[in-house]
């Protein structure tokens, strides 16, 4: 007899008033007895809404049941199976718009907590220690794959399941990319990421640091050295701005600039790590996304007394996860929402002192669904901040398409692919994630890996005849 | 991890090395730099390439101690590794085959400036140069100029190498004696930059020059590097780190790379060789 609450099992907290003096995961996770409570709320439907909803189809109600039974090692082979990185996903995927928003519980009450359960399985088996690399026979058929993301990870796993011989390419001097530097430790630690990183690194991925495609070696040199195809998963590059009067001013930043001094660099923890932050006492994040909602609980963590979200459509438009929006409200960040700046102020030294906003109405429904905002008159105002943190998206990174000939790309830069196979229009060079797409979310990435993996997989043994 | 084969102390606060990175060595051009971190607590560093030796594998960087992490590095003997060196990052120069081109080299400045000159003196372009510095032992890599450039002049704050005074000094001086150069390439620190470009602009003499501004991954990613030119906003990691010297917000420059001036921090593509040796 399933467990009909309507509520999910609560996954235990920090107090808000204590986490937003620590960089500490926000939420605890469940034990195995919460876990298993959990489990039992999933009706186990034959239709199964959920994995249609889950981009790399991790067979859902076969997993919970697993744990519903007490066998986590069971419930942890099913996901991996599908999923290399389940700590990552059952922490950062936007669950409630993918496997839990088409829950049948939802339809009555909250989902089954899909994502709470694979977190719980994937701590709960990286707690006990090793997981045991397979033996995994060689095919001797070299891919090179782009970055060490989601995207490039997801692939690299994947094609090394199959026995091929992969290399990733990573510029900076970890791996993970946006789960490293952009993603914060509150959030999602980074050990965790070491740990699923270094799942993949066992199946025998080679890895290759501090190298730019793009830059320190070409896509066509790549082929030359014998890899029989690539896989770019380049991820988003250039931080947006606005174009804004005083946007260079000191105290400016991009999301990007201030995530990564924080979380790659560890600024939070200054001078003992050498790379500094400024925050100053009042900070101004402009946008509504996650990555506006981690920007702006960093700042808090970091000391800032006001934090402010200034994003120009209102509460229902916001598109980051409503447990981001919800955590950040319960850490005190005011939400300054139908505002959009204007102009950045600053003093004679160059130091931003205010932020100029206009306020906001919304209109008809534009292109996007979203209603338009257009500027109420005469409501011109001025935010006194120290800090603004400039969150507003990113546009792909121009290395790799400017050293590639014969890859097409979007007029935004976008790689463009075939989206069945992830194959670019240069043949045997495919891509996935962010550099496709541009900003998206870590789970799209991965489908997007393990879609070209598949596809590179399929055209390779054809080669082979 | 990337095994330092050769050094040498240029004077009390430069520092020459040769660093073993064959990504690097294969593919760098003159103008390029490189991201460093010499241990696994240290900041990411840029630094401008000074030389390469594309059979050995090797790159060269003459860089400054001014903080924290170049202290780490500073530290390191040949035999022992730096644990990042990535590269090479930003646009290669674009040299063109002009009749005369005017170098002038600030401090550390004449470092990047160096594969630059000899590159136009391998094209048979006529080059001269002007090294500044604080003093005579400021004066770097002078036996490599003098290799490549017809003519080869010094200024000093103290006099005791070559002119008493600044760079633009003889600029002006060169100048008044009628000499035309087709294009100047100012490198160095922003204020020597800024003094040069106040001479050329308004003779309308083409300059460039090369900035360094504060940056993190070098890729394009974080977006701290950026700088106005020509009223537009540009990355120096991935559109520079050369400019157009006539249009660059030199202010604005200046402003930003005293971002971190209280941390002491030494983020920089290492130009900088303090605020006395334009």
């Amino acid at each position: 007899m399933p467990n009909m609450s309507p509520k999910k099992v609560q996954i235990p907290e920090q107090d808000p008033q204590i986490r937003r003096k620590n960089f500490d995961e926000v939420a605890l996770g469940y034990t195995l007895e919460q876990a298993m409570e959990e489990a039992t709320r999933c009706l186990q439907c034959k239709t199964k809404p959920c994995v249609d909803g889950c981009p790399v189809n991790v067979p859902i109600p076969e997993f919970i049941k697993a744990v519903e039974d007490g066998n986590i090692d069971e419930a942890y082979s099913i996901i991996t199976k599908e999923n290399a990185l389940p700590a990552i996903c059952g922490r950062v995927c936007p669950q409630e718009s993918q496997c839990e928003g088409r829950c049948v519980r939802a339809k009555k009450g909250e989902s089954v907590g899909i994502g709470r359960l694979e977190r719980f399985v994937a701590d709960y088996i990286m707690s006990k220690g090793n997981i045991e690399p397979k033996n995994i026979e060689k095919n001797g058929i070299k891919v090179a794959v782009v970055g060490a993301g989601p995207a490039g990870l997801t692939c690299a796993g994947e094609l090394a399941k199959k026995g091929y011989e992969v290399t990733v390419f990573e510029a900076l001097h970890e791996l993970g990319g946006v789960l490293l530097y952009g993603i914060p430790e509150f959030r999602l630690p980074k050990s965790l990421v070491a740990k699923e990183v270094q799942s993949i690194i066992d199946m025998g991925v080679e890895i290759n640091k501090n190298v730019i495609v793009g830059r320190s070696i070409t896509v066509d040199e790549l082929f030359e050295e014998g890899y029989k195809a690539i896989f770019v998963g380049s991820g988003a590059g250039l931080p947006k701005f606005m174009n804004l009067e005083g946007e260079n001013l000191n105290g400016v930043y991009s999301a990007n600039e201030f995530l990564t001094r924080v979380n790659l660099m560890k600024a939070y923890d200054f001078p003992n790590n050498p790379t500094p932050v400024k925050t100053g006492k009042r900070v101004a994040v402009v946008g509504g996304g996650n990555v506006a909602m981690d920007a702006a609980r960093t700042a808090v963590r970091l000391g800032a007394e006001e934090v402010y979200i200034v994003y120009r459509r209102g509460e229902e438009e916001l598109p980051a996860r409503l447990e981001e929006i919800h955590h950040a409200k319960e850490e005190g960040v005011i939400f300054k929402l139908l505002n959009n700046p204007t102009k950045i102020i600053g003093d004679e030294k160059g130091w931003v002192t205010g932020m100029e906003c206009v306020q906001m109405e919304l209109g008809e429904p534009d292109d996007s669904g979203r209603r338009r905002p257009r500027v109420k008159e005469n409501s011109e105002f001025i935010l006194p901040v120290e800090t603004v943190v400039i969150a507003i998206g990113q546009s792909p990174n121009p290395l790799i398409r400017q050293t590639t000939p014969g890859l097409s790309v979007e007029s935004w830069g976008g790689i463009i692919v075939q989206e069945e196979t992830m194959e670019t229009s240069k043949e045997y060079v495919y891509a996935g994630g962010d550099a496709v797409t541009g900003a998206a979310t870590v789970i799209l990435a991965m489908g997007a890996g393990k879609t070209a993996a598949e596809a590179i997989h399929k055209k390779v043994l054809e080669l082979q005849g | 991890m990337y095994k330092i084969v050769d050094k040498k102390q240029l004077n009390e606060a430069v520092e020459l090395m040769v660093i073993k990175a064959p990504y690097v060595a294969r593919k760098c051009e003159p103008g390029q730099f490189i991201i460093l971190r010499a241990d696994n607590n240290s900041e990411r560093i840029p630094l401008t390439i000074a030389d390469y030796n594309r059979e050995e594998e090797t790159v060269t960087i003459i860089y400054q101690v001014v903080g924290y992490s170049t202290k780490v590095l500073y530290e390191k003997q040949v035999g022992d590794s730096v644990v990042d060196f990535v590269g090479p990052l930003g646009k290669p120069t674009e040299l063109k085959k002009h009749k005369k081109v005017l170098g002038i080299g600030g401090g550390v400045g004449a470092a990047p400036l160096y594969p630059q000159i000899r590159k136009l003196h391998e094209m048979g372009v006529e080059v001269d140069v002007i090294l500044g510095g604080r003093s005579d032992e400021y004066i770097i890599l002078e036996e490599e100029f003098k290799a490549v450039t017809k003519n080869l002049y010094f200024a000093t704050n103290d006099g005791s190498k070559g002119k008493e005074g600044f760079v633009t000094d003889i600029l002006n001086e060169l100048i008044a004696n009628g000499e035309e150069y087709d294009e100047v390439i100012a490198i160095g620190p922003l204020v020597m930059m800024k003094a040069v470009v106040g001479i050329t602009k308004p003779l309308n003499i083409q300059t460039a020059v090369s900035l360094n501004p504060v940056m993190i991954d070098g890729t394009g990613m974080c977006g701290g590097c950026r700088v106005t030119v020509g009223n537009e906003i540009k990355f120096a990691c991935v559109d520079g780190p050369d400019f157009d010297g006539l249009l660059v917000d030199f202010d604005e420059c200046l402003r930003r790379q005293n971002m971190y001036k209280e941390e002491e921090h030494s983020c920089r593509i290492g130009l900088e060789g303090g605020q006395n040796n334009a």
